[in-house]
Order: C-alpha cells, then sequence, then structure tokens
C-alpha cells in the first residue's frame, strides 16, 4: 500500500503529457513520467519518493512503437521488457533484460523506465549505449536526439520537464556478436554486482558497464586499452580498471577493492567470450 | 486523456465480470483486491515484486498486484485465483502435492496457468524461466515443477 495520494494522467499524445507536466510544475506540484512504475511503487511505499502526480505514458502511440524500419529498431519507452525479449530484435538487449528482476516483472517493466527509473542499474542501457543507440526525448521546445549514453550527463541529459519517447537502434548493429557477464551479491535474480556488456565489430570491441560507479558508462580509455592487442590480455584489463571514470561503488553489495577483483575476472569471461583470450 | 485525480468508482472486469469500486490513484491493485472487493486469494507477501505471492493475470499474463496501480488496469481483463475454476494446473497441483502451507500457492497457479495457456511447449528453460518469479518458504520446488510439466506432458521438450 502507498502511503500518500496522488494524480493520475493517461495522456495521448506527447503534447498532450508535456503539457500536463510543465502546468502541474507550474503550479507547485511534483509530477513524474510513468512507464511500467515497479520502481516508483515499491519506492514509494517506503517513502523514498514523492510526487503528487504521475503521467502515464503508455496511451501515447509512439511510446508503444517496436519494429525495424528504414534501417533502424525502433522501440517506445512504453514497451515492456518481455515485449523486447520476445520479439527480439536485438539479441543482446534481449539477453541482458532477461537478467533484469524476474519473468513477471519484466512484464510490467518498461524500457523507458528501466534506463530513467530512481534505481542506479540501469542496465538495459548497456546494449544501448555499446551500440551507439539514440534517444529521442520530448520537451516544451519540441523533440531532440542524443545518444543513449549521453541521457546521463548533466548537461546534455534529460532535464526533469523531458520524457523519452523512443530508442533508435541502427540496424548494423543488431546481430553483432556479443558478449554479456553479470554477477550479483548472492541470488541470480538480484541488482549487479556488475553487469558488463560487449559489441564487437570489424574494427573493435565496445563495452558498457553497470555497477563499479553511480550509474552506467562507457569508456572510451577503456576501450582504447582493451582494444590494443599489443600488449597481454592481464595488462589491457588492469591498465582498463585504472581509468574506470569515476568513483568505485563501495557499498553492502561489495567494497570497491572487491568490485575491481571482480571486474577483472569478468572482463576476461567476456574477452574469451570473443576469442581474445587463448 | 484520462484523469484521475481523486477517489473515483471505476469499473474493472474481474473474473468475467464487471465490478463497481471505489478507488484513489495511488491504489494498488493487490490492495483493491483484497481490501475493496474481498477478493483475498491473491496474498500479500513481500510487497515489493520480489515473492510473487500476489500474481494475478491481467490480459492473461501474470502480474504481481501489488507493483500496479488498480488505475492502471481500467479496460483490461483481471483474473484472479478465484476466478480459476476447474482448470488442468489446480488438479496437477493436488495431484503432485505442489503446496505444503499454501501461502504461495495462488501465485504460483496463476503462474503456471498463464505459462500452459502462452507456452504448451515449453521446455524447461522457459519453465525454470516462468517459475523464478515466485518463491515457495517451503521450499517445495520440485513438485510444483513436476506438477506444471504434468499438464505439459507429451509436449515438454528437454
Amino acid at each position: 500500500m502507498i502511503p500518500f495520494n496522488f494524480e493520475y494522467y493517461k495522456p495521448k499524445t506527447i503534447e498532450e503529457a508535456v503539457d500536463l507536466f510543465n502546468s502541474l510544475k507550474s503550479a507547485g506540484k511534483k509530477p513524474v513520467y510513468y512507464g511500467g512504475g515497479t520502481e516508483i511503487i515499491s519506492m514509494a511505499r517506503v517513502h523514498n519518493v514523492h510526487m503528487d502526480a504521475v503521467i502515464d505514458i503508455k496511451g501515447i502511440p509512439e511510446c508503444n512503437v517496436h519494429e525495424v524500419k528504414d534501417g533502424e529498431l525502433i522501440i517506445g519507452s512504453g514497451v515492456t521488457l518481455t515485449e523486447i525479449a520476445e520479439l527480439n530484435f536485438f539479441p543482446l538487449l534481449s539477453l541482458t533484460i532477461k537478467r533484469i528482476a524476474d519473468h513477471t516483472v519484466q512484464g510490467k517493466i518498461t524500457l523507458g523506465g528501466n534506463l530513467m527509473g530512481p534505481i542506479i542499474y540501469k542496465e538495459a542501457s548497456l546494449p544501448l549505449m555499446a551500440s551507439n543507440s539514440k534517444v529521442i526525448i520530448a520537451g516544451r521546445n519540441g523533440k531532440r536526439k542524443v545518444l543513449v549514453r549521453d541521457i546521463y550527463d548533466k548537461e546534455k541529459g534529460l532535464n526533469p520537464c523531458e520524457m523519452i519517447v523512443q530508442i533508435v537502434v541502427e540496424d548494423k548493429f543488431l546481430n553483432l556478436p556479443y558478449a554479456h557477464v553479470k554477477r550479483t551479491k548472492n541470488e541470480k535474480i538480484d541488482y549487479p554486482l556488475i553487469t558488463i556488456v560487449g559489441l564487437k565489430d570489424e574494427k573493435k570491441i565496445s563495452f558498457a558497464f553497470s555497477g563499479i560507479c553511480e550509474y552506467p558508462f562507457r569508456s572510451p580509455k577503456m576501450e582504447d586499452v582493451l582494444n590494443n592487442n599489443s600488449i597481454s590480455v592481464n595488462k589491457r584489463i588492469k591498465k582498463a580498471i585504472t581509468n574506470i571514470p569515476g568513483k568505485i561503488l563501495n557499498d553492502l553489495n561489495g567494497s570497491s577493492e572487491y568490485r575491481k577483483f571482480m571486474l577483472h575476472t569478468m572482463l576476461k569471461e567476456a574477452l574469451l567470450d570473443f576469442q581474445e583470450v587463448e | 486523456m484520462i484523469k484521475i485525480a481523486k477517489a473515483t468508482v471505476l469499473n474493472l472486469h474481474i473474473n468475467g465480470e464487471y465490478r463497481e469500486v471505489l478507488v484513489k490513484p495511488s491504489d494498488t491493485l493487490l490492495y483493491t483486491l483484497r481490501n475493496l472487493l474481498g477478493l483475498t486469494g491473491a496474498k500479500p507477501g513481500c510487497e515489493n515484486g520480489d515473492c510473487g505471492a500476489c500474481t494475478v493475470l491481467i490480459d492473461n499474463r501474470p502480474i504481481k498486484s501489488c507493483l500496479i496501480l488498480t488505475v492502471e488496469t481500467i479496460g483490461k481483463r483481471i483474473l484472479t485465483i478465484e476466478g480459476l475454476k476447474d482448470v488442468p494446473i489446480q488438479k496437477s497441483f493436488v495431484e503432485n502435492w505442489g503446496f505444503q502451507c499454501g501461502y504461495c500457492t495462488s501465485g504460483f497457479l496463476m503462474v503456471c496457468h498463464s505459462l500452459a495457456q502462452i507456452h504448451p511447449n515449453a521446455n524447461d528453460h522457459t519453465i525454470e524461466e516462468w517459475l523464478q518469479s515466485n518463491l515457495c518458504r517451503c521450499t517445495g520446488y520440485e513438485e510444483i515443477e513436476n506438477a506444471i510439466k504434468s499438464i505439459l506432458t507429451g509436449t515438454v521438450r528437454t
């Protein structure tokens, strides 16, 4: 049971949603865009989030698109993880989201919700970062397109009034060789200690990480080192770890030292998947 | 646009019939079913989406009713354990001793019923994937697995 009340809105167009968000905000209320709502409901129940209104985006047709068209995979922000896994246009994305929560909950979590929810791991973003995918964002000034890896950037990313409409993946990335390595503290179904995905094209392997810092990331410096075939795999990994782009998490799930230790093992496993390790 | 700003009477489609109920926008479906409609088959366990004891079907798909707002179910078909009458999985649970204390049973039955409808040829991997959504603290997993497999007999691929 959620111990406070709020208003519920289900707009039919992007414009309605954005205008509503702004008018509620102007009226001094705190609205939130609402996809699957799993994080919002479970955190509201224990007073970890508070809002005066939820704007359910699942009634907006553009947010429910899921198709490959004109060389691009387009996934609406309101599409559930289950639907993405079942249609399986992008196998690395399917594999990654099948390890988020459990099967029943995957039928409620939406892609947009996983990317922008309050919980830090946002594992669905990893295959999208590795494939240079873009996000179509709508706000008061219309729509704009940014790289998924920039949506967590304070300057380039979403401002609080904006909503994710769709995610766009170029089809050349959909069937590339990939690796997915996830470790949890105890149970198979849990938030990650660390999750790594890798996607290999003819030039290099792109990596994206969750569970190392307070945000998911892709690091050009780490990638350069990991793709440097002139040095041994162990040296590559050690050097990559020194280039982690932020403060390493140090919490009850794992100390920062333990995370570095696990990252070494997991990167080796990922490189093995790509036959970079003999 | 649907706008529900305060407690409102909704006409929900539950177990094959329409039921009128006064709900607040913040009411979860679990709360509405148990406290406002007297349908206590969906059980409150963790109320955090982990245990699956509150699972119901929405348009034939399993959903944890603690993680959905009642207002989200407008226009959808809700099926709770009370609406599951004489389906094969119920008999199979009895025959295979698929329950001990029984608290998790309604959730497991709903997931298994949906799995049998959607994937009548489910293999071991799919069965495991679906059933991992529910917890049984009596740890009767083997019997529950036997129960679902017995209704898929002849079609199960391992």
